[in-house]
């Protein structure tokens, strides 16, 4: 039975992989399907999407019309479970915690992790953000660049299925033929922003998302994906085949029975489980890795919440995807002998440089979009277009007072209503109420658009997580204590978002609703809500400032990989999972390269 | 919208609300646990399965006849309390989570003001009164910013009662038909909105 418990686990594994989210899932699927026994340890629960999803139920059957609480924080039927940005008895400490710096950290303890109900944006970094210090002398480059992850790029969207368009734009990376899906068609709103942003020079194009607009082609793609290895084409097409293509209904971010997106539980670890090669063990809070007598990793250390007792599990090798400051957290908890700064820190630098996402928003009252005759909306649940970041010239002659981008991520249209549709519309009705009230939110339903800004922060000594030297977890694991500080390139990008959007929505004949902030530090969503924390475990081309090599591999440990967020050493404005599978894939495949060596 | 932009926007009308006197309505539901952070998602629920209601009778009476002032019933729909918008209020007040016991004091505060109104100004409850009675004092306070300055509170109140009378209503399959709502059924294809609509828009 691939979910094993404690004791039918195997002693010895040939890989351990910490973590079953895009990281975890994309390293167990490439090393199961080339016959590498593997053993992924979870610190949440068993997660089932095909009976746990709630694909149609509609927010009346849900408690508070659904609407989020401490215990959901996106919402009664967020696909999250046992998550959020507290989890009861695992506290974290923030060295600041009134400051407009704190940061918040959002965690899921669950199969899958958060790749269960992200939004599955799925954007390509582009030449430039693997090499940002060389174009503007901040921050750090990668000591890869696009053309080492093209291919992996390619392999990751053709497997978990990526729909988008070619467009040619500057550092804004086309896919190889072939790979990606069509994408949908526009909603109203969206021909409306698109029309009339184009007049103030704003382009906007379709959205990638991880969602199967149409089925996969599992007659083709298996053979690309896996040359050469029959079993793997023939499990992979099975599979694939097996996954429905999306009905055009019921939001993403509750997880999908018909498994027409991408979580890791729906797409990775199915394929994965199927080769056999496969152990999964759930509940199992890893603490440390462990080191033998020769220098390298030789297993994990983790609690079984189900029995409460410490566990200790071997390999030849250790992939840490626990999710960023997770992961950090796993390495400065490790302290064999002669480590007493954490495992893989001989830098100092684990922990350092965490970033997120910046994040400022705005929505209008478009009267256009009033009133407007019965539509089908739902369509791909958002994301049907974007706009990619377009002023790389105008910013790299120092024009626009931040250093780098951002890209818009927009939505409208008549979606479901729920407990918010008819709330705080006073400012419109003049505070109706009876008969003209519910004339009123007929007319208005359907008649917003929301603008989110989505932009790259720079690594800073400033923001960065470290281990309490008392604060344990009731596990009784050290816990994370965070540091947080924006740069005023990330609090003048804020400022620049919601003038953007302003300007947007009076092309489109709108209203503002609420203020447009001219003050970055108000316009900005604090640190860690954008939940796209990477950093910590920075790659680099020197061991002295990094903290992994350009393989994903830690510089002192040459068997310890993190295939997470945390090798980041920038955080381009593009969503960062796309990313994360595509290195992971790449770091994978150097270990099977390694193993046949007989280096690993 | 994603979802992170919609739960912002339902945040935003409640932080709207800054803080009234809390006094005089302790919160019944202190201490109960909510529905836990690995609730059953796939089976309906309803009000007071995890969470015991705690309005009064009376207060139940007079949140269904406020509920229905601003949401009658008209040619498109019934009116709130026809489809469980007492219960959602009710639920809601007592719901042991910070927003909602921040609620809770408000609303309890403002039927007790509107009952007290009422016999102020005829000498009954608020429910007993005529309709152009009760519209008198709803007119009142319905709309802050016209709202005269020791009725503020109560035009806060009515605010945030708004927000929950049409938080319960629009969620059902009847606020639903009411917007024309047609989603939420799978769809073998989707293509967009008819071309003669975004003409007529001039968008194409």
């Amino acid at each position: 039975m691939p979910f094993v418990t404690t004791r039918d686990m195997k002693r010895s594994y040939d890989v351990i992989v910490v973590g079953s989210g895009a990281g975890g899932g994309q390293s167990a699927y490439t090393l199961c399907m080339d016959g590498v026994k593997v053993l992924m340890l979870e610190a949440g629960r068993r997660y089932t999407p095909a009976a746990e999803t709630p694909m149609f139920q509609t927010p009346d059957q849900a408690p508070l019309g659904g609407e989020a609480t401490p215990d959901k924080n996106f919402g009664w039927f967020d696909a999250t479970v046992d998550g959020g940005w507290e989890v009861p008895g695992e506290p974290y400490l923030r060295a600041a915690a009134d400051d407009p710096g704190t940061f918040k950290w959002w965690r899921a303890r669950m199969l899958g992790g958060r790749t269960n109900h992200w939004g599955r944006i799925s954007l390509r970094n582009g030449p430039y953000d693997f090499k940002p210090f060389t174009r503007d002398g901040l921050g750090f480059d990668w000591p890869i660049g696009y053309d080492d992850l093209h291919s992996y790029y390619d392999k990751v969207e053709m497997l978990v299925g990526v729909y988008g368009s070619n467009e040619g734009l500057e550092n804004t990376p086309d896919s190889s033929p072939g790979c990606l899906l069509p994408p949908p068609a526009p909603l109203v709103s969206d021909h409306l922003v698109r029309q009339r942003a184009k007049r103030l020079g704003i382009p906007v194009v379709p959205g990638h998302r991880a969602v199967l607009t149409q089925p996969l082609d599992h007659r083709r793609i298996p053979a690309l994906l896996h040359p050469g290895n029959p079993t793997a084409q023939r499990i992979l097409a099975r599979d694939m085949s097996e996954r429905a293509a999306c009905v055009w209904a019921t939001p993403c971010g509750r997880g999908c029975t018909l498994r027409a997106n991408y979580q890791s539980t729906t797409v990775h670890l199915p394929p994965a489980l199927a080769t056999g090669n496969l152990d999964i063990k759930t509940d199992a809070m890893v603490y440390e890795v462990t080191l033998g007598s020769n220098g390298r990793a030789n297993g994990v250390g983790f609690v079984d919440r189900v029995t409460g007792r410490h566990e200790h599990v071997s390999a030849r090798v250790v992939i840490l995807a626990a999710s960023a400051a997770e992961t950090a957290r796993i390495l400065l908890n490790s302290r064999p002998a002669g480590f007493p700064d954490g495992l893989a820190n001989s830098s100092g630098k684990v922990g350092r440089y965490l970033m997120d996402t910046v994040g400022a928003d705005l929505s209008g009252q478009i009267p256009l979009l009033e009133s407007l005759p019965p539509l089908n909306e739902d369509a791909a649940d958002g994301h049907q277009l974007y706009v990619p970041w377009w002023l790389y010239k105008e910013q790299h002659a120092g024009k626009l007072g931040f250093a780098r981008g951002y890209h818009i991520e927009f939505g409208g249209g008549k979606r479901m209503p729920d407990a918010g549709t008819a709330a705080g519309l006073e400012w419109l009705t003049g505070g109706s109420y009876g008969a003209k009230f519910k004339e009123d939110v007929r007319r208005y339903y359907g008649s917003f658009v929301g603008f989110d800004g989505r932009g790259e922060m720079i690594p800073n000594e400033h923001s960065y997580c470290e281990v309490d030297p008392s604060v344990r977890d009731k596990w009784g694991i050290p816990v994370l204590r965070f540091h947080w500080k924006w740069s005023d390139h990330e609090l003048r990008q804020a400022a620049h978002m919601q003038r953007t959007f302003a300007d947007i929505i009076e092309a489109m004949g709108g209203r503002v609703q609420g203020k447009v902030h001219e003050d970055g530090a108000r316009a900005i969503a604090p640190g860690g809500s954008i939940i796209h924390e990477v950093g910590g475990a920075i790659m680099g081309a020197d061991p002295k400032t990094s903290v992994t090599d350009r393989w994903n591999q830690t510089w002192d440990v040459d068997n310890l990989i993190v295939a997470d967020g945390g090798v980041f050493a920038s955080n381009a404005d593009k969503n960062p999972t796309l990313t994360i599978m595509a290195l992971a894939w790449r770091a994978s495949d150097r270990i099977l390269e390694r193993m046949r060596r007989r280096e690993l | 919208m994603d979802r992170r932009t919609s739960i912002k926007w339902m945040f935003a009308a409640g932080a709207a609300l800054p803080a009234l006197s809390r006094g005089g309505a302790s919160a019944a539901a202190a201490g109960t646990a909510g529905y836990g952070t690995d609730p059953r998602m796939t089976e309906p629920t309803h009000p007071g399965e995890f969470w015991p209601l705690t309005l009064t009778a009376a207060q139940r009476r007079l949140v269904a006849v406020l509920a229905d002032i601003i949401i009658p019933a008209d040619d498109h729909s019934p009116a709130a309390s026809a489809v469980g918008v007492v219960d959602f209020i009710d639920e809601w007040v007592s719901a042991p989570y910070p927003d909602q016991q921040a609620d809770r004091p408000i609303i309890i505060a403002g039927l007790t003001w509107l009952d007290a109104e009422a016999r102020r100004r005829q000498g009954k409850d608020f429910a007993a009164l005529a309709a152009a009675e009760q519209h008198a004092i709803c007119d009142r306070i319905a709309y802050e910013p016209r709202a005269i300055e020791p009725l503020r509170d109560q035009a806060r109140f009515f605010a945030r009662f708004r927000d929950l009378a049409a938080g319960g209503f629009y969620c059902t399959p009847a606020g639903r038909k009411d917007l024309n709502y047609i989603g939420n059924v799978a769809l073998a294809r989707f293509e967009g909105p008819d071309p003669e609509l975004l003409r007529s828009l001039g968008l194409i």
